[in-house]
């Protein structure tokens, strides 16, 4: 379960989210839907624990306990994962090689033995294979030169592998194609269960299609202004966020 | 605080602890007199039993010496060295000439060890060392070789394997004849220095046609203080031979520097090839730029005869200053010249290091892959030069030089030379510098690493291509050299 409490952050002196409260229950897929610049990028890396992000007030809770003085390795040791709207290019780093070090890393972190290299593997091939990743992905360097539907569905690999017990989605859909589309949601409904929560960020109704959410929540100047059922989307699609961001301000 | 700012304050708040081999070894040791002068030239020379013609050679060399002046166009900087004030010889007093490992001192064997080190061939071969991996190692401490292992194997296949100051004797002709013919005694201020004292290295001459049976390797310890090291190696591949080489070296930590002066010379005749390696881990110097070693370094191998081939792979991660740029004579047509470098420089240290091309026979070929990565307040530069005789027609060579910075104290600077008088010379220059961005540390620790672990990870990806080209075991070796020169916590 996520609790984020009333949470206050800044960048650079400039205050992002003002009072940012929503709780997201195991087994939960909440969609946050909002305008550009309503913090929505910024409420994924204040969770995740990014640098450079200083909050000033409120908590953000996973399963009970705060996040805040932990380091974004820590959290995703936790149990915590997002998916990046950009994910980064790591040259001369192999997928695998990345893959295998990020999933001993948080083992490393939990007191676990290292996963061998042959379970790791079969573990990687079955997971790839589900999301259509090709063995030829995870022999070339992470992300360089990977479309930008390759990209978006390494990070569902990469969630699928990790097996986290929360995960928020920053815009997963961004450049993405219908059969990419389908693909990133038949991989995210495959986890949904009911120890597992999401948070899913989207422009867009159509990701919601394929990932139909329990509950949407409209943010705007940094704070949720409506929160509905999936309806709610629709709704959203057809008139727009004009009238939650002028209630908002 | 952005995550690299953090690394880079971790970065800097690694000193001397941060460096595994800086103990010192408590063994009584014979030394020259301080200073220099021909009574020391004379002194070593004697100590080694030498031959008149290389106390003269030495002696030839100490006078035009005193002649020159040091160089200074390189982009380090440090004080000026008072060479009277050094010791130019020591030695284990124990370890005159043993027979075999059993009379070796047992705390040197013991040195060895804490080195990682593997000097007992029955252990190697027991498997005690792990791997299974037969490595033939010449361990030279300060001024002399201690021990070499796997000799009668080698013998066995006709290759030498030795010290220098033993291949004298057993091998005049051979020393006689290529001693100097690489690096010239006047070549350059340090060379000629090396050349007057020199004490140890190693020899080894692979014979025609003979592909050496196991890597060899020389590791090199520096122990006394205020005692310079200067060896010299020399190796010889005959007409269509191989051999691997190693070196590796550390220091003691020690507050004030120490001063390096190899000289490497390799000839390849015919259709012979040389993969020589080079793991550089000499004592950095502390965080606030004290001690460390001044490594002032000759290497050049003349690839003399046709078809031959000439590869340096070398990971620097040690030295307070490194002042070195092995290269290759390209002399007989076809012959080939490679040049893998990876120069990882951290808290002060400065690094002026690249390599020379010198194509003079025809359809020769080289390649230059330089990694250079600068974090602290450090100083990194490549310099190479790329040159075409006249009559190398044909000549080609692929040049590549990326930096990587981390942090915003430290520099990366390319100096490129590159000249042709053949028009039908092609050479091709490329460089690119970037930085590790907060971005990429914020993705990697999303996924667990924490910050040390994702920067060795990114650095690691950066220098891939010639961590490839070193050899399987010293290539792991090298990947953990590297996360524990950037970092504190990681290895």
């Amino acid at each position: 379960m996520l609790e984020i409490i009333d949470l206050h952050a800044e960048i650079d002196g400039k205050k992002i989210l003002n009072g940012f409260s929503l709780t997201v229950k195991d087994g939960e897929v909440a969609a946050i839907m909002g305008p550009n610049g309503s913090g929505k990028s910024t409420l994924a890396y204040v969770v995740a624990g990014r640098a450079g992000y200083e909050v000033t007030g409120g908590d953000v809770r996973l399963n009970g306990k705060s996040l805040l003085d932990t380091g974004a390795h820590e959290r995703a040791a936790a149990g915590f994962f997002l998916a990046f709207q950009y994910p980064l290019e790591i040259p001369g780093v192999t997928t695998m090689t990345f893959l295998k070090a990020a999933i001993n890393a948080q083992r490393k972190q939990r007191g676990e033995a290292e996963l061998s290299t042959p379970d790791f593997m079969k573990k990687v091939r079955a997971a790839a294979a589900k999301l259509g990743v090709r063995d030829e992905m995870l022999r070339r360097a992470l992300n360089v030169g990977f479309s930008g539907g390759e990209k978006k569905r390494l990070e569902i690999l990469q969630m699928v592998l990790l097996e986290p017990s929360f995960a928020i989605l920053d815009e997963t859909d961004s450049g993405l194609d219908i059969d990419a589309l389908r693909i990133v949601g038949d991989g995210v409904n495959s986890l949904r269960s009911k120890d597992r929560g999401f948070l899913v960020i989207t422009h867009y109704q159509r990701l919601l299609d394929h990932i139909v959410p329990d509950t949407v929540h409209v943010q705007s100047q940094g704070r949720i202004v409506k929160s509905g059922g999936p309806e709610l989307a629709h709704e959203l699609e057809k008139n727009g966020y004009r009238d939650y961001v002028a209630a908002a301000e | 605080m952005a995550a690299v700012q953090e690394t880079v304050d971790k970065v800097k708040s690694i000193d001397v602890d941060a460096y595994k081999y800086g103990f010192v070894t408590d063994i009584e040791s014979e030394r020259s007199a301080k200073g220099l002068s021909e009574e020391t030239v004379r002194f070593i020379s004697a100590k080694k039993n030498e031959p008149a013609w290389l106390t003269e050679w030495r002696l030839d060399a100490y006078r035009r010496w005193t002649t020159m002046r040091e160089p200074n166009w390189a982009r380090v900087h440090y004080p000026k060295i008072e060479y009277q004030d050094l010791y130019y010889y020591a030695a284990p007093k124990s370890a005159a000439g043993p027979k075999s490992l059993d009379e070796v001192d047992p705390e040197l064997l013991r040195t060895y060890e804490k080195l990682g080190i593997p000097l007992r061939e029955r252990e190697i071969l027991a498997g005690v060392q792990g791997a299974g991996t037969r490595v033939a190692v010449d361990a030279v401490f300060d001024s002399v070789s201690v021990a070499t292992t796997f000799k009668a194997e080698l013998a066995k296949a006709g290759v030498i394997f030795c010290p220098i100051s033993e291949a004298v004797h057993s091998h005049p002709e051979l020393v006689q004849k290529y001693l100097g013919s690489v690096v010239p005694v006047t070549d350059n201020y340090f060379a000629t220095l090396n050349s007057a004292v020199f004490s140890d290295g190693s020899f080894v001459y692979i014979p025609p046609g003979v592909r050496c049976p196991m890597e060899l390797s020389t590791y090199f310890r520096i122990n006394e203080q205020n005692t310079g090291q200067f060896e010299r190696t020399l190796i010889i591949a005959d007409k269509g031979s191989y051999v691997s080489y190693l070196e590796g070296c550390t220091a003691p930590k020690r507050d004030e520097n120490q001063l390096h002066a190899a000289v490497v010379e390799l000839v390849t005749l015919d259709d012979a090839e040389i993969k020589y390696s080079t793991v550089q881990n000499w004592y950095p110097g502390d965080s606030e730029g004290r001690g460390g070693i001044y490594n002032f370094v000759t290497k050049r191998g003349d690839c003399r005869g046709a078809r031959s081939k000439i590869s340096w792979t070398q990971v620097e991660t040690g030295s307070a200053i490194t002042w070195k740029y092995p290269s290759c004579i390209l002399r007989g047509d076809e012959s080939r010249g490679e040049f893998y470098s990876i120069a990882i420089s951290n808290g002060h240290q400065q690094v002026d290091s690249g390599t020379k091309m010198l194509h003079l026979g025809r359809n020769t070929s080289s390649r230059i892959i330089s990694k250079g990565i600068s974090a602290g307040q450090s100083n990194n530069t490549y310099r190479g030069q790329v040159f075409a005789h006249r009559k190398a027609s044909g000549a080609r060579n692929f040049t590549n030089c990326d930096s990587l910075l981390i942090g915003n104290r430290c520099g990366a600077h390319t100096v490129p030379y590159v000249e042709s008088r053949n028009s039908s010379a092609q050479f091709e220059h490329e460089a690119t510098t970037s930085k590790i961005s907060d971005d990429q540390l914020f993705y990697c620790m999303q996924r667990g690493l924490s910050a040390e672990e994702a920067t060795a990870l990114i650095v690691n990806g950066f220098v891939r291509d010639v961590l490839q080209q070193l050899p399987m075991e010293f290539a792991v070796e090298a990947q953990k050299l590297i996360s524990v020169s950037l970092e504190g916590s990681v290895g």
